[in-house]
């Protein structure tokens, strides 16, 4: 995406365009990166209500894989995560490895 | 006709403020700012305006709702003077960097410690920098007549940054002056109406204010502060031109006085050029060409007019009611230091602190000062570049 020059911008960086928040991916903030495990995922949906961000995907009901453009790696959703007999269905791995 | 009155610089801005009624105010006491609020709010309560007044537990939580009621839409005012400006501090660069038009009289007050109340130009001078403009005034009337010209300035749809309007504590802000109060219709014509760029309560439109902004857009915002600077003191010549139009009295960016035929001239804000004008015309009566000049808008400083304004003399001292402690000169100095250096020619220059903490400026410190100008002319040097006068030591 081409940036802006000085002259194009709303005076006090006022935001005109309502939802644009999306377009700002913060992915590359990550240095832990969620794991999501299926067979140890019971659907509590657990993950997608304490996501600060929209990385969590649902469709029809039932989660799917995480959007990376937004998960800054906080591990919110690993630690709640109460997984299947002990098993965790999320774990942080880190980054590059 | 207007009504020539008899009253304070506090009194007179209370009653420009009354004239426009700005939508919102949201203030907090601190002296020697506290009687024009103290003014405006009984005006409130008596209905003399429609202005909703803000009830805040400090300057920090009045500038704050300033911001947000300016964000909403509204036309907003606050005062304040020294702690009380100091305390705002984090909020006038939100105020400037969301380019709000926030009006604010500064009853210029020492900073403490050691605790002090009286005139001095500390708080401006401290917050001279943070994106706001600032307009300095030396009497009632010029702190009257710029209070009414900062909204229409900051205002300005090719502005939109608000503006402090100072003025000396004590000085002026308590004691009776004669001067000129114009007709409620002229002053509400003059301001007209207030209409925000982009008001938070517009539902229609949904904006969001103060977004993060880092690396990839922080230093484009600041060039964009930096370019609308550089447009303000257009605007004022413009709304300076209109004002006298309505009233018959003339401003610029800055006063000079007796300076065109001058050789010495000397630099001063607010109240201590009215004692300097007049030991000018004694030293004048003597044979020595002194002139004045006064500079009205201080920030943006127009640092280019000035500069041609200066450049001729022989001589300069300018006069700080304010150090800037490490900074080896006052801040004033500073600026006009950096008028001159742009030009080819320049005169030789010293830098004299007075009147800190509301000391009295006395018509001896002004020929004290004139004295030495007429010395460093006959001698070519400049005896020392700073020094405070009228201290004990």
């Amino acid at each position: 995406m081409k940036l802006k020059g000085w002259k194009e911008l709303t005076p006090g960086a006022v935001v005109t365009e309502p939802g644009s928040s999306k377009k700002f991916k913060t992915g590359s903030w990550r240095a832990f990166k969620p794991k999501w495990i299926e067979e140890n995922c019971i659907q509590c949906l657990f993950c997608w209500i304490y996501c600060p961000d929209m990385a969590v995907k649902v469709k029809d009901g039932k989660r799917g894989e995480f959007d990376y453009d937004y998960c800054k790696g906080c591990g919110i959703c690993a630690l709640e995560c109460p997984g299947k007999k002990g098993n965790k269905a999320i774990v942080m791995e880190e980054e590059g490895k | 006709m207007p009504k020539i009155v008899a009253v304070t610089g506090n009194e007179a801005v209370a009653e420009a403020l009354r004239q426009v009624d700005p939508d919102v105010c949201a203030a907090y006491p601190i002296t020697p700012q506290t009687d024009i609020m103290q003014r405006f709010s009984s005006f409130a309560s008596n209905c003399k305006v429609k202005t909703e007044m803000i009830l805040v537990e400090s300057e920090h939580s009045a500038m704050s709702a300033c911001v947000g009621a300016s964000a909403a839409g509204g036309r907003v005012i606050t005062a304040t003077s020294s702690q009380g400006l100091a305390l705002m501090w984090e909020i006038l660069w939100i105020a400037s960097g969301d380019r709000l038009p926030i009006v604010m009289p500064l009853v210029n007050r020492a900073l403490s410690a050691p605790i002090n109340i009286h005139g001095d130009h500390s708080d401006g001078m401290g917050a001279r920098d943070c994106g706001w403009i600032q307009l300095w005034s030396e009497n009632a009337q010029e702190s009257y007549d710029n209070t009414i010209q900062a909204f229409r300035i900051a205002e300005h749809m090719d502005i939109r940054l608000p503006a402090m309007v100072c003025l000396d504590g004590f000085i002026i802000s308590h004691s009776i002056n004669r001067m000129e109060y114009l007709e409620d219709e002229k002053v509400k014509n003059f301001v007209g109406d207030f209409k925000q760029l982009n008001p938070l309560l517009n539902i229609e439109k949904p904006v969001s204010y103060g977004p993060l902004i880092l690396t990839d857009y922080y230093m484009e915002y600041r060039k964009a502060h930096e370019h609308v600077m550089s447009k303000v003191p257009g605007v004022v010549m413009q709304v300076a031109d209109e004002f006298e139009k309505m009233t018959g009295r003339k401003y610029g960016l800055f006063e000079t006085y007796r300076l065109e035929d001058a050789e010495v001239g000397i630099v001063v804000l607010n109240s201590a050029a009215g004692t300097t004008k007049d030991v000018i015309d004694d030293f004048r009566a003597k044979g020595i060409k002194a002139g004045l000049l006064k500079p009205r808008l201080y920030r943006p400083f127009p640092y280019a007019q000035v500069g041609e304004a200066l450049k001729h003399l022989k001589a300069v001292c300018v006069l700080d009611r304010a150090d800037a402690f490490g900074g080896s000169f006052g801040p004033l100095f500073m600026d006009i230091a950096s008028s001159l250096y742009i030009q080819d020619k320049k005169p030789l220059m010293f830098n004299r602190i007075y009147g800190l903490g509301g000391r009295d400026y006395m018509p001896d410190q002004a020929e004290l000062v004139l004295n030495e100008l007429a010395e460093t002319v006959k001698t070519g040097k400049v005896k020392s570049v700073k020094e405070y006068i009228g201290v004990r030591e």
